[in-house]
């Protein structure tokens, strides 16, 4: 698999991890952590409108929205993650889908390959059971963007 | 022991109060300099990797459990020579004092610990209350890297026998107690990993045959502290059965938190024979034809093969 498959902004994530060294790499790991954004009050305050993806060692909670785009024909997919700041390598993963992933359209995001995560060359610096997680968060937003109706 | 051991009330009803310190003996250690000659090491181990580096104790330095302290290639610990590398990596000199903390009630931290008495280090205590404790006390924190000397450390063998039990001295331990400190969902069978916790791959539930569940984190109180004596002897003499003089095995999974019970059940309440199985769940639920129990009930040994 090569970076070219990928949307672009993720593809120049994987560059900028690819392009450093490994404790380099959990540096910026570090920095998607500190950037991922809160999800707005409307869901923060109601976690029950976001799901859990028990794959992650620790809490995380995720949704999806759609949003039509002016006089675009695809509507684009927005991504809410919630995280505790105690669980900094869960908030990186999703940190890194939320900057690579977050306003594309639902085809975009479903051509994602499901196993993009290992592009980031972290697997031996964090161990394969922690990447699970993130596998894992990919693999349910886009279950949530493959479930949503048929666009006309 | 070269540093001096702390004295308080709590920790004196234990069998080796040396093994424990509290957050204000360490506050103070730190203040009066005593990290600044390789004397005193603290370290902190977490189940986050990043942890370390949003914030930690001034001085600390990172020891991971599993890049660190696992073989790369084979599913055991480093061996000596990669442990010498790494404790004189991080300052750690043969006899420097060792404070191990971390997050989640020092779950991560007992175990580092636990790897370090493989290697035989002889003084390691535990920060009572961890990482949680230190940071509810507003205590000081910084991401500023510690500078490091670096330290002595000899090729030590590491020595499993007296504090490690494979598969097999399980098989052969029918008869004496077993701790299960899994959750009772992972006890009972009903699922094989930790409530919300990843899928490890483990194809059978339950337990092994005659282990009590005491699941680990009932030996720690709110704020992450290890309960007290009298508290903790309800729970492993009174619920478990043990009896003084008991030589005992304690599993979880892959014998993280098993770690902690085994802390409790050697330090603090001084069982002289206290291994820990860190084969765990994952090799015995995917082992071929052992024994296993389901259920609330421990179960009874199989007869001796």
């Amino acid at each position: 698999m090569n970076t070219s498959a990928l949307p672009t902004a993720l593809s120049q994530i994987v560059d900028d991890f690819q392009a450093v060294t490994e404790p380099e790499r959990l540096q910026l790991l570090l920095e998607f952590s500190r950037e991922l954004p809160d999800p707005p009050e409307r869901l923060a305050d109601h976690p029950e409108l976001m799901e859990q993806v028990v794959e992650c060692q620790s809490p995380l909670f995720l949704t999806i929205e759609t949003e039509k785009s002016d006089g675009g024909p695809a509507d684009s997919v927005r991504l809410f993650f919630k995280a505790p700041p105690e669980a900094p390598t869960t908030r990186g993963f999703a940190g890194v889908l939320h900057e690579g992933l977050d306003g594309l359209s639902p085809a975009e995001i479903l051509a994602v390959p499901d196993d993009m995560p290992e592009l980031l060359g972290l697997t031996r610096a964090i161990t394969p059971l922690r990447m699970r997680g993130m596998t894992a968060m990919l693999g349910r937003i886009k279950r949530k963007v493959a479930a949503l109706p048929q666009q006309s | 022991m070269p540093y001096p051991v702390e004295q308080n009330e709590k920790f004196a009803a234990y069998a080796h109060p040396e093994r424990l310190v509290s957050t204000e003996w360490l506050a103070a250690a730190i203040e009066s300099g005593a990290l600044q000659d390789g004397k005193l090491v603290v370290v902190e181990s977490d189940e986050d990797v990043l942890l370390y580096e949003t914030g930690h104790i001034p001085g600390a330095v990172k020891i991971d459990w599993h890049t660190d302290l696992n073989d790369e290639v084979t599913r055991d610990y480093v061996d000596g020579a990669a442990f010498a590398t790494l404790a004189a990596a991080k300052g750690i000199s043969r006899d420097s004092t060792v404070v191990i903390y971390g997050d989640k009630s020092n779950w991560w931290a007992a175990y580092a610990l636990w790897v370090f008495t493989l290697f035989g280090h002889e003084d390691v205590r535990l920060l009572d209350g961890g990482r949680d404790k230190w940071i509810a006390e507003g205590r000081a924190l910084t991401t500023d890297k510690p500078a490091i000397t670096p330290g002595e450390y000899p090729v030590v063998e590491r020595n499993d026998a007296p504090i490690r039990a494979f598969k097999e001295d399980v098989l052969a331990h029918f008869g004496k107690p077993l701790i299960d400190v899994r959750s009772t969902e992972e006890y009972t069978g009903q699922r094989t990993h930790m409530p919300a916790y990843p899928e490890e791959g483990a194809l059978r539930g339950g337990h092994i045959p005659t282990a009590a569940s005491i699941p680990w984190a009932r030996a720690a109180a709110e704020d992450g502290t290890y309960r007290s004596r009298a508290e903790l002897e309800a729970l492993y003499l009174g619920e478990a059965g043990l009896t003084e003089g008991d030589d005992v095995v304690a599993y979880c999974r892959i014998g993280e938190r098993s770690s902690h019970t085994w802390f409790a059940l050697k330090y603090l309440l001084g069982f002289d024979s206290v291994r820990n199985y860190d084969g765990s769940w994952t090799e015995w639920g995917n082992a071929v034809r052992v024994p296993i129990a389901k259920g609330t009930e421990r179960g009874t040994a199989p007869a001796h093969r």
